[in-house]
């Protein structure tokens, strides 16, 4: 018996503490929910306990949740997600019977044909099929092995798996992941919550946030000093930036991974939400097949995609997928066992991922329906972005980009001198400074620049287009009107 | 074995609002999704919840890592959750000849032993137990909890079969509840991590992946950090949230559904209850095969005594004797159940982990072939 059981219970401190715990976990910051985020949920409590504040509603604008913010969910997805929850409505002459075939296809997929039984853990094996077609069909026919796509719980969880995968080594050879400066944080968070060494890359912001290869070259030059770079992850449409790159980015990209030996991370979330005009959305492995075998049979990659955003919006449901391509097949033997553990994906999410990729046909009774609303929804984000760059672009001292994609702004503000010695004296970020006050001066919630990484002494702040027309409107004039006053009182 | 129609009712109205108007579906389906929709924003618990606390737990790579006591036999995904979290396992043994109860003495034993090459930091403990099936009796849990308390270690208390038990007078009590009977001594500084979900209540939703966890005595400090690393998560998938809303706040008397879904969870119990009562008795009438009874769980583990030409067979293959025998249970009878030594029993003793939770139409004919495939190699008539 040890010496402290014979003496029973002491009160001695806790077992966990902030100094005994993972110190990897305290490098763990997530702007998106930090505390900004926190400060706001606060605030409407306080709302709903009628404190008086100069707001009725807190705008949260920090998440690109597009449900929560109003959007509409689409009505096919839900009909048949009904009716795998229930399939009694099968009976119910209420649904379509493009739906109803859906539902039936997916359920008899699952185990037990219900929706809460576990799946195989790389995924419901149909649905990986209909990936790998949908994958074809917008890639111009290059082919995709359905035993290369990984469903997972939001494209989050497969961006983690392939880190934890890629991580290794000590001292100066612990892997290097090459991130874009700004980027989106579950990258850093990630990285930070697994200590591999975090490479940062800057996007030219004069240049509408391009990526530049010299700038990629001189990132990774800097950091062979330091640790072992092995990976080169890229957000395109980007997260928090929104800029779309053009076809030879994405070459010179791939061609730069191979020279230098590198692992190819592209998130492609936002694939479908394109719209500035002049921009295309590129996949990764389209181009890296279309620049010929000595690319496309040598460079590793994973890319990344979700039922979380273009039209669908579809956070809640925790669904999307990845596709490996050229990984060493030990590896991949080792990232099957690896996603076994945590049993499967919601499967929910498995069954939205397949409508999403099994969308409504011409001939179908649901395709009209579907057809309007999926168009509306990006069209509304297309007028939005364009509202959001004219307004922003007007008021001296915020400079804004165009929004090329995604569903985000990420303007520049010009911070006075007093404002940020005021911050650095209060031992907080500028921005932050700046994002509170207008958190508790207007009710609306943003994410500052600093949260997402820019250049040293730029400030910005990420807010999404997401609330509806009118009411962004409001916020954008509130906003501006805000930052005229916070400029006036700290001159 | 069928879904809750409550359950699955709610969620398709959550998903389709347009079923509010539904006068066929009852009309306290309709209400509760109504409430649950006005309440789609809120805050909530990720789903790798074991995974968070383990993490906060693993210590600097380099230095002498965490050690975390577990269970063996124990979850078969809880050896490759600790690899992953860097966090070294220590095994304590389970007590097979008195049900699988826990052994006060041989925690100890692992604790002197795990002091040598590491630093344990916390206990695991599986009740209702995967694949086990014990129920712990409040001495055993307070026991527990005095171990932990003496010995500095961090609970994190494995509950989600807590709706399963089905053994003559054993019941479920929770460690809170125990805990909190204990004493402000104890209820006031035992640090404990309690987790359930809703894939292994009654309601048997896997595939929807949900789960709670509850804190008790966290350092405030630390809290943050469980909130940082969830956040990563984003959240729950929202459709499970739903179920383990109902799960936790299910129809009550006077409820249009309330008839219904009592019985079809009195259907699930039962049924549990009985197949695992009637496979128990049959498995442990069989030669070469003794198994323990379950109190609770969905499982039976029971044991092997297989002849010597089987284990040499094993050693001449490069696999554990208890895997060859499923494998030959596979092949030739198309019956698929879990080798004992995945759950971490490496004391050559040799089991399977068979589920109960099944129509039990099923189970008999899984019965009957498991029961003709072992009397077969028994006899020597299985051929290598």
């Amino acid at each position: 018996m040890s010496q402290q059981a014979v003496n029973g219970v002491q009160s001695r401190g806790k077992v966990l503490t902030l100094d005994n715990m993972n110190p990897n976990v305290k490098q763990v910051y997530y702007a998106v929910r930090g505390p900004i985020v926190q400060r706001a949920v606060q605030i409407e409590k306080e709302l709903k306990e009628g404190v008086k504040k100069p707001f009725t509603e807190v705008i949260k604008a920090n998440i690109g949740d597009a449900h929560a913010m109003g959007q509409k969910p689409v009505t096919f997805l839900r009909q048949v997600l009904a009716l795998c929850s229930y399939p009694e409505l099968l009976e119910d002459t209420k649904f379509p019977e493009d739906a109803k075939k859906r539902a039936r296809r997916i359920l008899e997929a699952c185990g037990g044909h219900s929706i809460g039984a576990y799946s195989a853990s790389q995924g419901i094996e149909c649905i990986r099929q209909d990936v790998a077609r949908y994958i074809e069909k917008r890639d111009g026919g290059i082919s995709s092995d359905p035993d290369n796509i990984f469903l997972s719980t939001g494209a989050s969880d497969a961006i983690v798996t392939m880190l934890k995968l890629l991580v290794c080594g000590e001292g100066r050879d612990r892997t290097g992941v090459m991130i874009s400066i700004p980027q989106y944080p579950l990258y850093s968070a990630a990285l930070a919550d697994l200590g591999a060494v975090q490479i940062n890359y800057y996007l030219d912001e004069d240049k509408c946030w391009g990526l530049d290869v010299t700038e990629l070259k001189r990132s990774l030059n800097a950091a062979r000093q330091h640790c072992n770079p092995r990976v080169l992850c890229i957000i395109n449409p980007g997260n928090p930036t929104g800029q779309v790159q053009s076809r030879q980015c994405i070459e010179d990209v791939i061609r730069f991974a191979k020279e230098e030996h590198l692992f190819l991370m592209a998130d492609e979330v936002y694939q479908d939400n394109v719209y500035a005009e002049g921009c295309e959305f590129h996949s990764f492995k389209k181009v890296l097949f279309e620049m010929g075998p000595e690319y496309s049979n040598t460079v590793e990659m994973a890319s990344f995609h979700s039922t979380s955003k273009c039209y669908m919006g579809e956070c809640g449901f925790r669904g999307g997928y990845m596709e490996i391509i050229n990984m060493d097949p030990e590896v991949k033997a080792q990232l099957i066992k690896l996603v076994s553990v945590r049993l499967c994906p919601p499967v929910p999410g498995q069954a939205l991922l397949d409508l999403v990729v099994n969308p409504p046909q011409p001939d179908e009774p649901s395709y009209a329906t579907f057809m309007k609303e999926r168009t509306a929804v990006l069209a509304a984000l297309a007028e939005k972005a364009k509202i959001t760059e004219q307004i922003f672009n007007t008021v001296p001292g915020i400079t804004c980009n165009p929004v090329q994609g995604a569903m985000y702004t990420f303007p520049r503000i010009t911070l006075p001198q007093k404002a940020i010695d005021k911050a650095k004296a209060e031992g907080q970020a500028p921005d932050m400074l700046y994002c509170m006050r207008l958190l508790e001066e207007e009710g609306i919630c943003l994410v500052p620049g600093s949260g997402f990484g820019q250049r040293e002494g730029t400030f910005h702040f990420r807010m999404t287009i997401l609330p509806p027309t009118e009411k962004l409107k409001i916020v954008l004039q509130k906003i501006s009107a805000f930052h005229l006053r916070f400029t006036q009182e700290f001159s | 074995m069928k879904p809750v129609s409550f359950v699955r009712q709610v969620l398709a109205v959550c998903l389709y609002p347009e079923l509010l108007k539904d006068n066929q579906l009852p009309l306290d389906v309709r209400q509760r999704a109504q409430r649950l929709l006005q309440a789609c924003d809120g805050d909530s618990v990720g789903e790798d919840w074991k995974k968070v606390v383990v993490k906060l737990l693993a210590g600097v790579e380099g230095e002498i890592q965490t050690g975390v006591l577990t269970p063996t036999p124990g979850p078969h995904t809880l050896p490759k959750l600790l690899d992953e979290c860097g966090v070294t396992m220590v095994p304590y043994q389970l007590m097979e000849d008195q049900g699988w109860a826990l052994d006060l003495d041989d925690l100890h034993r692992a604790l002197m032993v795990a002091r040598g090459h590491c630093n344990p930091r916390a206990i695991y403990i599986s009740n209702p137990g995967n694949p086990t099936g014990h129920v712990q009796d409040r001495k055993s849990i307070e026991e527990v909890i005095q171990f932990a308390a003496a010995e500095r270690l961090l609970l994190l208390v494995d509950e989600v079969y807590q709706e399963s038990v089905h053994g003559q007078g054993r019941e479920f009590i929770s460690y809170k509840k125990v805990l909190f009977e204990m004493g402000k001594e104890y209820s006031e500084t035992v640090e404990m991590v309690s987790f359930h979900s809703v894939s292994s209540a009654s309601f048997g939703e896997c595939g929807l992946r949900a789960g709670y966890m509850e804190v008790v005595n966290m350092d405030p400090e630390v809290m943050h950090y469980v909130e940082t690393l969830l956040c990563t998560n984003i959240c729950a998938p929202v459709t499970g949230q739903l179920a383990l809303d109902l799960m936790a706040n299910p129809p009550k008397p006077g409820d249009s559904s309330y008839d219904t879904y009592t019985q079809e969870l009195v259907l699930i119990r039962t049924t549990l209850s009985q197949n695992a009562r009637r496979a128990q008795e049959f498995l442990n009438d069989l030669p070469g095969m003794s198994c323990q009874s379950a109190m609770g769980g969905i499982y039976l583990y029971p044991r092997l005594h297989l002849p010597s030409e089987i284990i040499e067979q094993a050693k001449k293959s490069e696999v554990e004797p208890d895997v060859l025998y499923c494998q030959r249970l596979l092949e030739g009878e198309g019956v698929l159940v879990g080798a004992g030594c995945q759950y971490g029993e490496k004391t050559g003793k040799h089991h399977l982990r068979l589920c109960t939770l099944v129509p039990p139409d099923t189970l008999d004919e899984v019965l009957a072939r498991l029961g003709s495939f072992h009397l077969r190699l028994m006899s020597g008539t299985t051929s290598a």
